[in-house]
């Protein structure tokens, strides 16, 4: 017989452990959210992280070590992409009566996130090398990180910044439409998506079908419109 | 279910490949998702059904989308170091540039929404 301590040993250097760890924590973080009623500070993503993370720290895991195994969920988030696909195709109907909307809604909230971050950047004296990492935050990840280095910022403080986007928009989404009495789920998942991309769309989906799906839209549309914006802002910043 | 899971890998593979072929300036999981969707509408019109399958993963997926953005969020925590000296700052940056993004956008589509119903009803 081996120890307890050899089978940790071993355990904890191997991708299963991190990945079933990973998969479980969600099921129970989709759990306590549901009983706490969907409580936006109960956000699955959120509740989730904090935990990984100090089980990380208290073990003295790697991060490396841990997305090892977590790589393979992570790596889902493209074809999760791609399956937005679907409900578009279910509710075509319903999206092209609102193609006008969406149209409008798309420019000036794609501009606004990034402008907002080059007033409120200079306002909070972010340095200029922040500043163009902070840029594409809105889109989703593997666009936004793309979008930052090209530009010469910082690939992985985007993916920070990305990420804490996501769940700062998710969180607040829900509160603030409630608050400005905003009943149009369809325009409520929009801007959902488009600050928060596959984040606030995880949320929308939670709330109510329509926002998702308008969510999921918002976001897709929202990395192409970044990566046309953010290149603009960045040649006006230098100047 | 293995069939839905392929036809989703399918069309992230068709997308990438478009984007790394022809330069756009656009995600390749994006592409996809034009691409799906155009071939769900052919599918219809032809009379080919294999999209039940495609549903049923894709709403599972979707449902848990969250989940894919767990490994990178542990990551935020791991990279802390690069935003730690400008918390403050940056964190405030990041909610009133939310909250902004949030309103201007959700205006737009429901002030948009509304001149098309009035448009509408004067027709």
């Amino acid at each position: 017989m081996r120890s307890p301590i050899e089978l940790w040993v071993y355990l904890s250097t191997s991708p299963l452990i991190w990945l079933t760890l990973t998969v479980c924590t969600w099921i129970a973080a989709t759990e306590i959210s549901q009983r706490l009623r969907r409580n936006p500070l109960a956000n699955p993503v959120l509740i989730s992280v904090i935990f990984l993370s100090l089980v990380m720290t208290a073990f003295g895991i790697p991060f490396e070590t841990f997305f090892a195994g977590a790589q393979f969920v992570h790596f889902l988030l493209g074809p999760a992409t791609v399956a937005i696909a679907v409900p578009l195709y279910r509710n075509w109907e319903n999206v092209k009566k609102l193609l006008l909307p969406i149209a409008a809604a798309l420019v000036v909230g794609s501009l606004a996130a990034v402008a907002s971050v080059v007033v409120l950047g200079q306002a909070f004296g972010l340095s200029q090398e922040v500043m163009i990492s902070f840029l594409p935050k809105s889109a989703t990840a593997g666009v936004a990180m793309a979008i930052s280095s090209e530009m010469g910022g910082n690939a992985s403080l985007t993916a920070v910044l990305v990420i804490l986007t996501g769940i700062i928009g998710a969180v607040i989404v829900t509160p603030f439409m409630n608050l400005m009495r905003i009943q149009d789920y369809a325009a409520r998942g929009f801007a959902a998506g488009l600050t928060s991309h596959g984040i606030g769309t995880a949320r929308a989906y939670e709330v109510n079908a329509t926002a998702g799906l308008f969510a999921g839209i918002a976001m897709a549309l929202n990395a192409v419109a970044t990566s046309v914006v953010v290149p603009l802002a960045t040649s006006l910043l230098m100047h | 279910m293995l069939r839905g899971i392929a036809a989703l890998l399918l069309f992230q593979l068709l997308g990438e490949s478009l984007v790394f072929l022809t330069r756009l300036p656009v995600p390749g999981p994006v592409v996809g998702i034009v691409l799906l969707f155009a071939a769900l509408q052919a599918g219809r019109r032809f009379g080919h059904s294999g999209y039940p399958r495609i549903e049923a993963v894709a709403d599972s997926m979707l449902a848990n989308l969250g989940l894919m953005f767990v490994p990178a969020g542990v990551g935020v925590v791991a990279l802390w170091g690069l935003v730690e000296s400008q918390a403050a700052a940056i964190i405030a940056v990041l909610v009133l540039s939310a909250v902004f993004t949030l309103a201007i956008t959700v205006w737009t589509f429901i002030g948009v929404r509304r001149l098309m119903a009035r448009a509408g009803e004067k027709r």
